[in-house]
């Protein structure tokens, strides 16, 4: 159900950390750069499970999914968002990944159904600006 | 100094003498000034404002009168080394009796994997131990849990049982070593399971040496591993404070941390203050239980960071060892000086890392080692140039360890006491961040204290703030990381070899678990693990009973799963 409160001019972004990793700076400070840059930030707070992060996107409808996995577990984490995304039919959402991940890891995770991987050093307005070119329009 | 009759008639503790030279020096210093702006014109400062990496504002020049004018007193500010109020460090003769441990952390893939990495250390020089577990221990989940899946060995060495315990130490002789380990929600458990390990090795209580992180105040505020919700898990570290008060008397209880504070993006200041805040917090639940100060105090050691900011992080060092030695005497009475005493284990920031040009981070590392050691530090570890792309290589490892030798060996800076005590710069930066860190203090005090700041989201909100602030200054070039927002490189090709840890530790570890559960006796483990229940709901000490479970091969999280009913869990709100 979309939520009544929400302005729909404004892109939904779902900020998530899947796993048991507390690292949650990089995930706090995106969140914060996305508000301010005036998207509409729901951020999951820490140690969810790939079902927690699926409900949350399908509750909070949103448009654009970003992963926060700095602990090397998005191989085994990754796969498994995407099936639950797959099964509830958002198969529209921009899903991206910023963290530790391997440049070797990288295409698998493309091939997988990741649209962008964010790595150490990206810059807020690199990501800002991706996400406002490639979300989804609203249906 | 000056006697009690000159103290009367001349301001502060200076004699006449003194003061007519100071005034002689300030009016030199505003010759100087002017002198100064005019050269200013000619040649304008890089900068509007020069700022500590924490943005702190540094004046360009220091001299006596500036010193005399922040209220700076030699014998009550700073003194001797190893004397009240320790600002110039802990030991007599600091680094010439004993160099300052170097003690790398480690800890991947299974036990048997990281007791060689431990092993290849030691070999070479290393002379403490130091654990890292992975993220499902961490959280009290056993290998085998579908929480953990894709984490097991990944950032740390797996141990869900006495079994991998044994595996981890085989061969090192654990009356000879010390051990550190980083663990903290369940910390209570994995104590037991080492005590019990060095009990089967026969060797004798006082000669268990080592240290337990059993911070649980900071994965609150910053690390974020928790389980249990704040007051019962602050219960479980004041249980292996008093249990190895009265049983392990050479055990470094609890290993106050202020690294995972300052890496979640707080200030140096802030990193002081919520650090010493959490060792108040820890003080104060030991005394409600009817301890006595110097019973405990002397076993509590600390954690810092060392970051990028040489001079901040030297002051860092001096003020905290200043403040707490207060605490200790003023506001606890105590009477030891060893309670007086701030020790600490230092690593440099993993967080200033670049996985750009990762070379440099070779010479970071180096700069922050000098100046952990430079302000005191007890212990380090120098980080591996290549952790911000995997888990360090034996390559790495070794340079990392090579640049501790070559600092101490070959530098010199080993043979002086607290080289920069007397610098009028360093002495004012000191005071400034005492200063700082204790109006912080005095605010955690006026909400009740540490847990009551930290359930209101107060360290946690003023971390957020500095993480962010901290970021839009790297986006606005207003603070420098080489390599990533100034002096970019094309690198196509990274050519740094990584550790890659696969799906095999994992299938491994969950094996090895399900042979343990099939061998060992159902009967005997559901007791020990009904009688931890029991204690818990009597509000009993509970570091014998789970020394018990453990020893029956309950793993870690049926310990963890028992107390879960008991004390309930902790979650935090999506705040951000």
């Amino acid at each position: 159900m979309p939520n009544l409160t929400q302005n729909p001019s404004k892109i939904r972004v779902l900020v998530a950390k899947p796993g048991l990793d507390g690292h949650d700076r990089g995930a706090k400070v995106i969140a914060r750069a996305l508000r301010d840059a005036g998207f509409e930030v729901i951020y999951t707070g820490l140690h969810q499970t790939p079902e927690m992060i699926v409900n949350a996107a399908v509750q909070e409808d949103v448009q654009v999914i970003g992963l926060s996995i700095l602990s090397g577990a998005h191989n085994a984490l990754v796969p498994e968002i995407i099936d639950g995304l797959k099964k509830e039919g958002l198969n529209d959402a921009l899903l991206v990944v910023g963290g530790i991940i391997p440049n070797e890891d990288i295409p698998e995770l493309k091939k997988q159904g990741v649209h962008m991987v964010f790595t150490p050093g990206a810059s807020l307005q690199e990501v800002v600006d991706y996400i406002r070119a490639h979300a989804p329009a609203r249906a | 100094m000056g006697n009690q009759k000159s103290k009367e008639t001349v301001k502060g503790n200076q004699t006449q003498a003194e003061a007519s030279n100071l005034g002689g020096i300030q009016e030199a210093q505003r010759n100087w000034e002017s002198s100064l702006r005019k050269t200013e014109t000619k040649a304008p400062p890089r900068n509007v404002k020069f700022t500590t990496l924490s943005d702190m504002e540094v004046p360009l020049l220091s001299t006596p009168a500036d010193l005399e004018a922040e209220g700076f007193d030699y014998l009550r500010d700073s003194g001797f080394p190893g004397e009240y109020p320790y600002t110039r460090g802990v030991q007599r003769n600091m680094y010439r009796g004993k160099l300052w441990t170097m003690r790398q952390f480690a800890g991947f893939a299974s036990a048997e994997d990281t007791n060689k990495r431990f092993k290849l250390l030691l070999e070479n020089g290393q002379t403490g131990l130091s654990t890292a577990f992975d993220m499902p221990t961490l959280m009290g989940y056993d290998a085998d849990s579908p929480r953990g899946k894709g984490e097991v060995g990944k950032c740390g060495v797996s141990v869900s049982s006495i079994q991998d315990m044994e595996a981890l130490f085989s061969g090192i002789p654990l009356g000879e070593v010390t051990t550190s380990m980083t663990i903290n929600a369940p910390a209570i458990v994995v104590l037991a399971m080492y005590l019990a390990v060095a009990e089967g090795q026969g060797v004798p209580k006082e000669k268990v040496r080592g240290t337990l992180q059993n911070d649980i105040l900071k994965e609150y505020i910053a690390q974020k591993e928790w389980i249990y919700p704040v007051v019962p898990a602050v219960g479980l570290v004041t249980d292996t404070i008093e249990y190895c008060t009265q049983h392990y008397p050479n055990w470094n209880t609890v290993s106050i941390s202020g690294y995972h504070i300052r890496e979640a993006g707080a200030t140096a200041v802030q990193e002081l203050a919520f650090t010493l805040a959490d060792g108040l917090g820890y003080i104060d639940s030991c005394l409600a239980r009817g301890m006595k100060i110097d019973d405990f105090a002397p076993r509590l050691s600390f954690f810092f960071d060392v970051h990028n900011d040489f001079f901040e992080e030297i002051a860092k060092f001096r003020a905290a060892r200043r403040i707490w030695a207060r605490l200790m005497k003023e506001r606890y009475h105590a009477k030891d000086p060893k309670s007086w005493m701030l020790r600490t284990h230092a690593q440099t920031a993993g967080v200033s890392l670049t996985a750009q040009q990762p070379y440099n981070n070779i010479v970071r590392v180096t700069v922050q080692a000098l100046a952990g050691i430079l302000g005191g530090t007890n212990s380090l570890h120098t980080n591996s140039m290549d952790e911000t792309l995997s888990l360090p290589t034996d390559d790495a490892v070794m340079i990392a360890l090579r640049t501790q030798q070559i600092i101490a060996e070959e530098s010199g800076v080993a043979n002086v006491a607290d080289p920069f005590g007397g610098s009028y710069f360093m002495e004012i930066l000191t005071l400034r961040v005492e200063k700082a860190a204790l109006d912080y203090i005095r605010k955690i005090d006026e909400m009740g204290g540490i847990i009551q700041a930290i359930e209101k989201g107060f360290p946690q909100a003023e971390i957020a703030n500095s993480a962010y602030h901290f970021q839009r200054q790297l986006e606005a070039k207003e603070k420098v990381m080489v390599g990533v927002n100034k002096y970019k490189m094309n690198e196509a090709e990274r050519k740094v070899d990584t550790l890659y840890i696969d799906r095999s530790v994992e299938e491994k570890q969950v094996q090895k678990l399900a042979q343990l559960r099939r061998s060992r006796s159902p009967q005997v483990h559901q007791e020990a693990l009904r009688r931890v229940k029991e204690s818990a709901q009597a509000g009993q000490n509970l570091m014998e009973p789970i020394l018990g479970a453990v020893k029956a091969y309950a793993t870690l999280q049926e310990i963890c799963d028992t107390l879960r009913p008991v004390f309930g869990e902790y979650r935090e709100s999506g705040n951000f």
